[in-house]
């Protein structure tokens, strides 16, 4: 890691305050379990790191008639346990799939949401678009973990947030702030995340000296809902794809449904023709499949991805199983 | 109460980020020279702020103050390893990603090469040293000898930490449960069915 | 008098051994107070950091550390290969900066310019056709025995198929790596994390212009070697000179990335063979052809053992080919080159059971007559078909039924190894208060060595294990062998029954002599000396009847006496389950029955087939290296895109040793190596079991079990 400065600011407009210093070449350290990586890697040069965990304002779950507000540094651990949080079932299957005591206690929903991607060539030192004098590494290279959708532009990593999916198939908002110190704005989570065409746009819409102080889900309505990852390992793991669904059933019949998958695509992809297949059906065997069938049908593998057309409508399909409590005779 | 100013906008069009962030796309082949930590005279700094340079940091690691000197970028896991001569948790990778590093803050479970010391200050540390006095061990200490949950030793203090910090948390852990909440240590020589028979000894009482 | 006989106790007579003893350095690793080579913390010790080449092969064009040496709290740079050397493969050192702090190394790594005009490099292990284009490959031996045309003709069962293993590194959790430090000019000492303490104080002395007998090497615990750790190696031989230039201490060890490029890896091996059987299932044609890496040097799984086990196959046929890659260079990795023999032979044999209708183990049964040791693999397949519940789970293969999208699937494999006792003397000291303790220069990689010792003295003089002080891990120590082949259990045990039984024949000479008993009528136990089962004295005071000097005794091995012996075999059963759907696999159980000659620690001996189980299921599943084509980079040199199984991922273990009378009389054999040979075999038979398809290549990662899915392929 080269030489940094350390700040630990106390309330959200110190922070933005410390973050906008060195013309905003600072970054964001909650629990770390990405950022220290990408420090020793030199992946990231900021002069200061601004270590955001005192910043009481951003920890917690809170609710309301309308719903629900987790603060950034809210932990995997503080998810889990958080009775708000238990009938938004796709979240905790989430929390699940992270095995490992550590990160469980480390992480925090905002490190999740800003997580760089896992994309070997970007975490070799070629850049998230990994281009060659205009050929693209990841194209021409092993490709076998990367994005079947999103993909014919110059990105081709997946995205690394595994909580992405299951909070914008809820609908949920994400509250940004700074630069200015005065300056926050809540937008759909869906709108939070970019695919780059060039290595400066970065993965999300933050600008320097932005970052993610809180997330807000709706009422949960009784909506049902569910996330399946595709897991190699039992240990701890990165998906190899997911897919999160929440759906509004109502007497056995889908009024409303919200179909997102995760690991596929530069960003998480929200499968709306999928999602709209299900209206008007009960859940089952036919239409699960059918929505899975439909969620990757406009899918462009690359050369050694093509299983995870496979894996993405096999999540999909158990998802919207498992949500409504159906799935069986699967690992 | 700035902070809690949440100015609800709904704007699908948000302008895209257009500045270098760091180095993305660092070349294969240059290595780019570099100077050591900046000299900033404290009065430059806001409060709150530590300079990139040496600076004094007081851990409390099992139970004792600790006043070292070192820069912000120093990790948590190299004091403790190389300052304080406490080298039970190990360096196994940069990232972290294999749990030898493991030692508890404040009761949790923390990868000690992921976390600045200087995050640490005003935290209660403790490593695998603190399970034992003298001839006297920890539960899981002893578990772990009576299963033969080691072979080469080198996986086993961050194992023995996360299943201390594990088994606090949960202790009527199931086969199931210790099986997610370890899944973050891995261990070459194969060690996990001692580990897994100790852990559950523990959980179901038996001694 | 009666002659008195070298020979392990009766088993019945035995107080530890048999039984399960706890590792005498167990608290010591559990509480984190065993030292490792990195956690030696000298004063002044200073830490190096490493410029590795990052890409296919190149020359270095440029090299400039001027800058590095004036960065703060750097000491000293060493270069590895300089302006013109070839730098052949991802990871090769460039050069070494050491300093006070990690963190100024870094920067003094940082600082240091180099260029490379870069090379075309090849990495592909698998593509024989694109290699033979490259001009990467070299015949390996083409040997013939029998008549496999004619019997190929005559046979009536004929099964083709293409299997594989790609290659894995080492991966010990302890990277390479030592700290040195110097007693003036001529005296070196070094905390080496090696398997072979003994052997490694001349490789430092050679380069570095010493006498061998001014290096010191210590290394008290070693993190994981399997193989890789013989050596001083190019970076320990730097840390010296770094440590010399800057007149401080010095640790270098391997970052991660590093240590998994040039720190050892295992070849390759992909093979097209045919296998033919006559009606009732006796094999009787082998014709192959395989290739693979080692690395640059273009080697692959030897030749000379295929097919693995089944040497009396009549009509045999193979060939190797050699693929030479820009890859770091393999080295020995537990049991060389036997998983991957058997990989690419039982798979086979379970093939041909399945086009012939029938149940694997019959036709692993039917064949036994042409491996080495018939009679033991019976016997253990009977056993682990027992333990695994073969007769009721087994089906045809694909033919398992199942609800939903989950299979289920047995397999089965065996192997054999030999482990030898290795050359090792010892020095055993008995003090006049009846304080016991050894000294030889072993070390102990986590198989329990330490314990073997301690057990096998305090048996011997009918002590408790805290009685012996064991002394290892430093090559002022009478010199043991290196821990390689599994030889050490024999090597150091055989040396110590023959010191102790020569230093209690003297104590009990004392003994009848002063208590006018017969010598001959003798025993110890309990910390006492019986005569006829009667106690005569305690322990303590026959060793006083010593006089005021201690007793020595020297140990030597191996010897011809029956202490030890070499030859093992091995059986393994899995049963799995499969998700068509997402091609993952997982282990329901596994099985082994294993022998290994009579057993001194019952709890460390199941603890290395435990550990052999778990690095099969790595290999089997989801462990392998990746070479990037188009970079030429090893592009998963990490711990979280380097797959190894964690603890949720083994399924249940069952280790059944097999130890009647018949092995106990043939003295100690070496366990390290034979658990984790024929553990990827067994599952990936399971796998074409549960499904009906075979997954050729290994590691069976979703992308493989899914490609062969759609493929349909039996």
């Amino acid at each position: 890691m080269r030489p940094f400065e350390y700040a630990r600011p106390q309330t959200e407009s110190e922070t933005l305050d410390l973050l906008n210093d060195h013309d905003a070449n600072t970054a964001v350290l909650a629990g770390g379990t990405d950022l220290i990586a990408l420090l020793q890697d030199d992946l990231q040069e900021p002069q200061r790191v601004v270590d955001i965990k005192q910043v009481e304002s951003m920890h917690g779950v809170t609710g309301d008639g309308d719903g629900v507000k987790i603060g950034a540094l809210t932990t995997l651990e503080e998810i889990a346990a958080s009775p708000l949080l238990d009938e938004y079932r796709s979240l905790k299957d989430v929390v699940d799939g992270v095995r490992a005591i550590q990160i469980q206690q480390m992480g925090t929903l905002g490190g999740d949401l800003c997580h760089q991607p896992n994309c070997w060539f970007y975490r070799n030192g070629y850049g998230l678009l990994a281009l060659e004098d205009g050929a693209s590494l990841v194209a021409e290279g092993d490709n076998r973990y990367h994005a079947i959708l999103g993909n014919q532009g110059p990105a081709k990593f997946v995205s690394a947030a595994r909580f992405a999916p299951a909070l914008i198939a809820w609908g949920a908002d994400v509250r940004v702030i700074g630069p200015e110190p005065d300056a926050s704005e809540w937008l759909p989570l869906e709108h939070f995340f970019v695919t780059p065409n060039v290595e400066s746009q970065g993965v999300s819409i933050l600008k320097p000296g932005q970052l993610i102080s809180h997330v807000r889900l709706p009422a949960a309505a009784e909506k049902i809902s569910s996330t399946y990852e595709v897991l190699q390992m039992e240990g701890l793991d990165w998906p190899l794809a997911t897919a999160a669904v929440t759906i509004d059933l109502d007497r056995g019949v889908v009024r409303e449904a919200s179909i997102v998958m995760g690991h596929v695509a530069p960003m998480p992809w929200v499968a709306h023709e999928a999602a709209q297949s299900l209206i008007g059906q009960s859940v089952d065997e036919v239409s699960a499949t059918r929505a899975g069938e439909i969620a990757v049908q406009a899918a462009t593998p690359l050369r050694d991805n093509g299983y995870k057309v496979q894996l993405a409508k096999v999540a999909v399909k158990r998802a919207v199983l498992a949500a409504a409590d159906m799935l069986e005779g699967a690992l | 109460m700035r902070d809690r100013n949440d100015q609800n906008r709904s704007k699908p069009d948000f302008s895209r980020r257009d500045f270098l962030k760091g180095s993305a796309a660092a070349a294969t082949a240059t290595a780019v020279a570099t100077q050591g930590p900046q000299e900033v005279s404290a009065a430059n700094l806001k409060t709150n702020v530590f300079a990139a340079a040496v600076t004094s940091v007081t851990l409390n690691v099992n139970g004792k103050n600790h006043t070292v000197k070192v820069e912000p970028r120093v990790t948590l896991l190299h004091v403790l390893r190389n300052t304080l001569n406490l080298t039970g948790c190990k360096e196994v990778d940069e990232r972290s990603a294999d749990g030898a590093d493991t030692v508890m803050i404040d009761g949790k479970a923390v990868l000690a090469g992921s976390r600045l010391a200087i995050e640490c200050e005003g935290k209660k540390i403790r490593t695998v040293e603190s399970l034992r006095q003298g001839e006297k061990v920890d539960e899981v200490v002893a578990g772990f000898v009576k299963h033969d949950a080691m072979q080469c030793g080198f996986c086993t203090p961050g194992f023995v930490v996360a299943t201390r910090v594990f088994l606090d948390k949960n202790p009527k852990a199931s086969l199931a449960d210790i099986q997610k909440g370890l899944g973050g240590n891995i261990c070459r020589c194969g060690t996990y069915q001692g580990i897994t028979t100790c852990a559950l000894e523990i959980s179901k009482g038996g001694k | 008098m009666a002659e008195r006989k070298v020979a392990w106790k009766a088993r019945k007579d035995n107080s530890l051994i048999g039984s399960d003893i706890t590792r005498i350095d167990g608290v010591e690793k559990a509480s984190g107070y065993a030292k490792y080579a990195a956690d030696i913390n000298t004063a002044g010790t200073l830490f190096a950091r490493l410029l590795t080449f990052k890409g296919g092969t190149a020359l270095v064009k440029t090299l400039d550390t001027a800058a590095a040496e004036k960065v703060p709290g750097v000491r000293a740079v060493h270069v590895f290969n300089g302006v013109g050397k070839e730098v052949r493969w991802d990871g090769t050192i460039v050069a070494a900066v050491a300093a006070d702090t990690p963190e100024q190394a870094e920067d003094g790594v940082r600082a240091i310019k180099v260029t490379y005009e870069a090379k075309p490099h090849w990495v592909d292990e698998e593509n024989l056709t694109g290699a033979t284009a490259a001009k990467r490959t070299k015949p390996l031996g083409d040997n013939q025995k029998g008549e496999v045309a004619a019997a190929l003709k005559a046979a009536k069962h004929v099964h083709k198929g293409y299997y594989g293993i790609v290659t894995i590194s080492h991966m010990c959790m302890e990277p390479h790596g030592s700290h040195c430090e110097w007693d003036g000019e001529d005296q070196l000492n070094v905390h080496l994390s090696t398997q072979n303490v003994s052997g490694t104080g001349g490789q430092f002395a050679g380069p570095l212009g010493l006498d061998a007998s001014n290096v010191s090497i210590t290394c008290n615990y070693i993190g994981g070697g399997f193989g890789s750790k013989f050596a001083a190696d190019q970076w320990g031989v730097a840390c010296a000179q770094l440590s010399k230039k800057a007149g401080k201490p010095v640790r270098l060890m391997l970052d991660r990335a590093t240590e998994m490029k040039i720190g050892g890896t295992r070849p390759s091996g992909f093979i097209e063979v045919t296998i033919a059987a006559d009606a009732e299932g006796n094999i009787t044609v082998w014709d192959s052809h395989h290739w693979g890496t080692s690395g640059i040097a273009g080697s692959t799984i030897s030749l000379g053992q295929l097919p693995y086990c089944f040497d009396g196959i009549p009509n045999r046929n193979r060939k190797a080919t050699g693929i030479s890659t820009n890859t770091g260079p393999n080295r020995a990795w537990r049991a060389p080159p036997h998983p991957q023999l058997c990989a690419v032979t039982d798979t086979v044999i379970d093939d041909l059971a399945a086009k012939m209708g029938a149940n694997s183990y019959d036709i692993f049964m039917k064949n036994l007559d042409k491996t080495p040791k018939p009679d033991v693999y019976a016997e253990e397949m009977k056993i682990g078909a027992k333990l695994i519940d073969w007769k009721t789970k087994w089906h045809a293969h694909g033919k398992g039924g199942g609800k939903g999208a989950v299979k289920r699937g047995l397999g089965m494999a065996l192997h054999r190894w030999g482990g030898r006792a290795g050359a090792t003397t010892c020095t055993v000291k008995v003090h006049p208060d009846g304080a016991v303790e050894t000294f030889l220069g072993s070390q102990d990689l986590g198989t329990g060595t330490r314990t073997v010792i301690a057990i096998t003295l305090a048996e011997t003089f009918g002590l408790g294990v805290a009685d012996v002080k064991v002394n290892i891990g430093n090559n002022s120590y009478p010199k043991a062998n290196p821990s390689g082949g599994s030889i050490t259990v024999g090597g150091v045990s055989g040396p110590l029954r023959r010191a102790g039984l020569d230093a209690l024949w003297k104590i009990y000479d004392l003994v009848a002599a002063k208590y006018k008993v017969p010598a001959d009528s003798l025993t110890a136990k309990g910390g006492k000396i019986l005569s006829a089962g009667k106690a005569v004295c305690t322990w303590k005071q026959a060793c006083g009847l010593l006089g005021p000097m201690p007793l020595e005794v020297q140990g030597q091995g191996p010897k011809n006496d029956g202490l030890t012996s070499a030859g093992v075999a091995g059986v393994q059963m899995a049963d799995v389950s499969v998700d068509i759907e997402t091609g993952i696999v997982r282990i329901n159980q596994l099985v082994a029955v294993q022998d290994c000659g009579l057993i001194i620690d019952e709890l460390t001996a199941r603890s290395q087939v435990y550990g052999g189980l778990i690095m099969g299921i790595a290999y089997a599943l989801s462990e392998e290296r990746v070479m990037d084509n188009r970079t030429g980079r090893f592009i998963n040199a990490d711990l979280e895109n380097y797959k190894l199984p964690r603890i949720g991922d083994i399924g249940e273990l069952v280790v059944h040793m097999y130890q009647p009378d018949s092995e106990y009389e043939r003295g100690v054999v070496g366990l390290g190596e034979p658990p984790v040979i024929s553990t990827g075999a067994a599952i990936s038979n399971a796998v074409a079991n549960a499904t009906g398809v075979r997954v050729p290549v290994q590691p069976l990662t979703p992308q493989r079990v899914l490609e062969a899915l759609k493929g349909g392929q039996a």
